[in-house]
Order: C-alpha cells, then structure tokens, then sequence
C-alpha cells in the first residue's frame, strides 16, 4: 500500500491577518513497507504534513492518495483511512481520556466496530508489543502512569488498530534513555517482523540515524532532500544551515578525515565507524 | 552551616517530599549542594524525582522533611518565597505554560514590575536580557507567534531579568531542534562563565551533561550516583542499570576497548575521541 502526495500546500488562518503557508507544493511517494525519518527545524510543518496522511487536515490545495483512494473525495470512506495509516501524536499522552487503560486502548478497536474477543485479543497483543504488564496495569488510570508508560499507552492504542502504516510524531521527546530505546526497537520490530510502512518525525539525528531507511528533510514548508542516509548527513553544512545536525559519528568521522585519515564518505552509523577505527588500531573486529 | 552559604547557592539537607496520600516519597532523603558559579546537571529515568527535587528548590513545594536554603534562605518560611525566587529562577519544559503576556517585552518584564522595580531599571533589565538570548529584534512581537525555541528563550531572558543567583532548567530542551538546543546550551554557559550563575539543568540529554561541571544521577528519589562527568560516564554498566546512558562517544570508546583497543574509558566528546585515534595511531 502506497501513500501518494501531489502538489500538497497547506495555509493556517487563510485569508485572516496572522495567515501562515505552513506546507508549499509537497510532492512525495511513500512506498510499501518504508521506513522514513522526516526532520526540520521547529515550525518546519513536519506535524502538518503527517497530520495529512490520515486524513486529519486537509489539503489547502494538491491531493493525497492512499492506496489508491484520494481523500478529499467525499466518496471516499475516511473510516477505511484511518484504519490503514495510525498517527501517533506529538505528546499523545494529553490524548489519553479513558478511565482505564485497557478502556483507552479498545477505544479505536471498538471504533472499528469489532467484537468483544477481537478487542479483547487486540488490546492484549498491542500492551504485550509496547511491553506494558496486562496483568498489572489494564485496570489502572492512564492518569496515575509515568511518562514514558503513558507514552506507551497511546502507541498500544493506534497499535490496536493494526495499522499498515504507522506514523509517529517525536515518538521519543521527553523519555529517558532506556524508554527511548524500548520505543525504538519496538517501531523497528513492527517495521522488521510486521512489515508496517513506519514514518517517524525526529529531532534526533542519531535516532534516525539509526533507524530510518530514507530520510526527508523539510525547511520552511519545503521538501528540501530526500534520500539515504547516508547521503542526506554527509550534507553537513547545509543541514547546520537548516538548524539541524548529523549524527555524532557522522561529527567523527569529518573531523577524523581533516587529520588525514582515509575514512569512507558517506558513513554514518556508529558501527561503521568503529570498524574504521579498528582498521586504524590495526585491530580486527570481533563482533561488528 | 553559616559560612558555607557563601560559597553555596543551594544546600539540601535530607530533603525529602511525599505527595499528598502517595505510598513513596518522590524525593527521598536528599543532601546535596550547589556551588556558587557551579553548572550541575541532573538525571535520572522517567519518575526517578527530578522536577519534584527543583521544585523543592524554587519553594514552590515545602519540603516534607529536611531543609534547603536557597541561598541561605530557607523555603519553610513561607515570609521568604518571594525572595527565594528572585534568587533561584526556573525554566520549564513547555515554554507556553511559562509565558503570561501578550507582548514579548512585557512578558520579560511581567517578574520585575510585580516586584516593584524601578520603570528605568526595567527597561534596562529587559533590554539586557533580550540581548543576552539574541531576541532584541523580537521585543514587540506576540508570544504566541515564536516558534518553540523562541518561546523558550523568552522564558530564559524571564528569568535572566530578575538577577538571580541560581538558573534552574527543567528538560527545557526537549522540545527543540538541534540548533535551538544548541544555541540555549550555549547561552546558560556563557552566563555561568561570565556572570558566575549557577546553573542546574535537568535533562535526558547525556551530550548535555557532559558539558557540566558536575553531575547527580536520581533513582526512587534518591541521589543514586554523583560525581564529575568523566567519573559518572565511565561506570557504563552501572549508569545503564540506573535507566540512562553515556554519551554517544563515551558508548563508542566503551566498545573498542571491548574490542580490544585501548583507547581511554573517559571518552566524552567527539573532539576527544579524535584525540584517542590520534594517539593510537602514532603509537602503532
Ligand atoms: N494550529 C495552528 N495555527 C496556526 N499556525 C500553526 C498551527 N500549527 C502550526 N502552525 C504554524 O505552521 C508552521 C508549521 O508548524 P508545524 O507544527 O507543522 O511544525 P513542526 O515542523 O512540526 O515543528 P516542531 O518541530 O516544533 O514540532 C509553523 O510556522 C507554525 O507556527
Ligand atoms: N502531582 C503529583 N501527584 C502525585 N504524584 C506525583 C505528582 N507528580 C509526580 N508524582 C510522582 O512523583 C515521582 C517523581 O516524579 P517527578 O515528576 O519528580 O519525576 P521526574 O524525575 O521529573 O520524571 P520525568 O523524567 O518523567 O520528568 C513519580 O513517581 C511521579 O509519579
Ligand atoms: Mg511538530
Ligand atoms: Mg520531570
């Protein structure tokens, strides 16, 4: 399933004084089973553009199709939409509303207009991927869960409804490391073993760095790059301009080419350039 | 405990807060201090106490038990919070729930003229502090018109203008892109270098932290670890256990030396870890 963007442009407040272009004739094709970082500065529109793909703003001009189905068209079942793109919010937790927990995940399942067991099963599956104890946390408040268990909470609830593609926005801000690292191996996971088409807006470099297949950089509303990895942060120069940055060891392996060693261009994981540095210890790596 | 104020911003003293109706302390036994022109940071997982211990310090909560003295004022007097916040000031997470004026100037101002400041010292002041984040240009614009690290560096330059002693910021990063993190680093420092403000940041960020003179590491409330930077991130597997993890370069000289490379363990930045190959390679 694909999701196609055509001439998309987007303006806050039109026609009002504080009017804002927030997106400009965005043309992007995401394909089956991706995993794309988006980064940008802040203001940038990266949460405008996402919240397009389910359907949630629409278009001040240009179309969106999903899998085919253009959705401005009123014929088109927005419902169907939804259940196939499942957006994360930035801060999702001020989304949290049920009493319980498991009343907050089987939300969007009942939506759906499933029976008891399949909600059941779903909500049940989606606590046991986001690594929540069922046992021990169903009947709880979502009000009475630390950040990152709240955090956890909204993404078991877009979970539930076994999306083909996942879009997350800052998944990661304001976690710490370790819950940081559950969420991201969770979102590869889904991206390995379910083959979820996952977009992920970040202002970690490494993150993406990590992770992402392709990256697309937006500035002032623009698609400006889009492509590798490895190709978007050897532009160092031009992302700092942005008011972005490369990963670390990115950072490294530039600053260890200007003291005259031969390192690769276009490496960027740490692993890369740890193998690079062992070259020069003169040392073979055990497990890389 | 008299003398010691002098060279001391904070200090706490088996602090500790309960909740209301809560089965565990959220800050548990504290004893710590800040130094007079110090620059601390302070970590810990999700829920491990950390704003809960600033709040402490900004008297906007009474210690359950134990005392701290905000630059030598202790924040059970309840005749003293006003002045304990002219002394420690703090920036949270979210500007927005921080920024009170509809004008950008005003918002800066909003603290002195509650506190009965001279309109010509104001003035001054607001300058000064916009000047200091690199906002001037924005003194007349509508709060709610910045973006997300403008907002923040107003609620900074908020601060800036009341003089305080101590710059308390709670994640007030986290929200920013690369750039605007980098350009609020760069301000605190600068005003800890050359005003001698203390500063005491609470961040998830581990890049962050290694800038600090010092760092404390919270679990359940307490002080877990503590120590310099080089001291706390070298104990990778301890600091791992604790939830966190160590800088992006000290996580890399940690698996070389796995690896059998002897670079030094206390790694902390890329321009170290540059240093560390240079030094192999003339050695080989
Ligand atoms: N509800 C709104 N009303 C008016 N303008 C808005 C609204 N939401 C966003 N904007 C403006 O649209 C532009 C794009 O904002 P958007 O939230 O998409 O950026 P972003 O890239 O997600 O930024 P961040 O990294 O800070 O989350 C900005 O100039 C912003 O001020
Ligand atoms: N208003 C409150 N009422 C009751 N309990 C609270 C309240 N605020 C925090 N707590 C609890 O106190 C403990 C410490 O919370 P605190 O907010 O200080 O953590 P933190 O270290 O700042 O976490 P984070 O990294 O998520 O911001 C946690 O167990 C939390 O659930
Ligand atoms: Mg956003
Ligand atoms: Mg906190």
């Amino acid at each position: 399933m694909s999701i196609v963007i055509e001439q998309l442009n987007y303006v806050y407040m039109s026609g009002g004084p504080y009017e804002t272009k927030a997106l400009s004739d965005i043309n992007l094709t995401i394909g089956d089973g991706e995993f794309i970082g988006l980064i940008g500065h802040t203001g940038s529109g990266k949460s405008t553009l996402v919240q397009h793909l389910n359907g949630l703003l629409m278009p001040s001009s240009g179309r969106i199709l999903v899998d085919g189905l253009d959705l401005a068209d009123k014929a088109t079942d927005r419902r169907a939409v939804r259940r196939r793109v499942g957006l994360v919010f930035q801060y999702p937790e001020n989304q949290l509303f049920e009493e319980t927990v498991e009343k907050d995940i089987a939300f969007g399942p009942k939506n759906l207009g499933l029976d008891e067991n399949e909600i059941a099963r779903r909500v049940k599956d989606a606590m046991r991927r986001v690594a929540l104890d069922y046992d021990e946390l169903h009947e709880r408040s979502v009000f009475e869960l630390s950040g990152g268990q709240m955090r956890r909470v909204a993404i078991a609830g877009v979970l539930a409804m076994e999306p083909q593609v996942l879009v997350l926005d800052e998944p990661c801000a304001g976690l710490d490391p370790r819950g940081r690292e559950e969420i991201l191996s969770l979102i590869r996971n889904l991206h390995k073993e379910a083959g979820t088409t996952i977009v992920m807006v970040s202002h970690s470099m490494d993150d993406v760095a990590s992770l992402a297949e392709r990256v697309i950089v937006m500035n002032h509303g623009e698609v400006v790059m889009d492509g590798a990895p490895r190709d978007v942060f050897s532009c160092g120069e031009e992302l700092r301009g942005m008011g972005l940055d490369v990963p670390q060891a990115v950072m490294l392996a530039q600053k260890l080419r200007e003291k005259g060693y031969d390192i690769p261009e276009g490496l960027y994981r740490t692993e890369e350039i740890m193998a690079e540095i062992m070259k020069i210890a003169g040392k073979e790596a055990q497990h890389a | 405990m008299q003398n010691k104020q002098d060279e001391n911003r904070i200090i706490a003293s088996s602090l500790t807060y309960t909740y209301p109706e809560a089965a565990k302390n959220a800050v548990d036994g504290v004893t710590m201090r800040v130094k007079k022109g110090e620059f601390l940071a302070i970590l810990g997982h999700n829920g491990s106490g950390k704003s809960t211990l600033a709040k402490l310090f900004n008297a906007l909560y009474v210690p359950s038990a134990g005392t701290v003295w905000v630059c030598g004022l202790d924040t059970r007097d309840d005749d003293l919070v006003f002045d304990i916040r002219q002394h420690a000031g703090m920036v949270f997470q979210n500007p927005d729930n921080q920024i009170v004026a509809t004008v950008v100037e005003e918002d800066v101002a909003f603290g002195l003229e509650n506190n009965g400041v001279e309109p010509k010292e104001i003035r001054v002041r607001i300058d000064e502090a916009l000047k200091a984040v690199n906002m001037t240009k924005y003194a007349k614009k509508a709060p709610h018109m910045l973006s997300g690290g403008q907002k923040q560096r107003v609620a900074i330059a908020g601060v800036l203008a009341m003089k305080p002693d101590v710059i308390i910021l709670d994640e007030s990063t986290a929200m920013l892109d690369p750039s605007g993190r980098q350009e609020v680093m760069n301000t605190v420092h600068r005003l800890n270098k050359e005003e001698g403000i203390s500063v005491v940041i609470i961040t998830h960020y581990m890049a962050e932290a290694a800038t600090a003179d010092y760092v404390i590491v919270m679990d359940g409330g307490k002080i877990a670890m503590s120590g310099t930077p080089r001291e706390v991130f070298t104990q990778v597997q301890r600091v791992r256990e604790l939830g966190l993890d160590v800088p992006p370069m000290t996580d890399l000289a940690y698996m070389l030396r796995k690896n059998g490379v002897n670079v030094r363990a206390d790694v902390l930045t890329v321009d170290e870890m540059v240093e560390e190959v240079c030094r192999l390679s003339s050695s080989n």
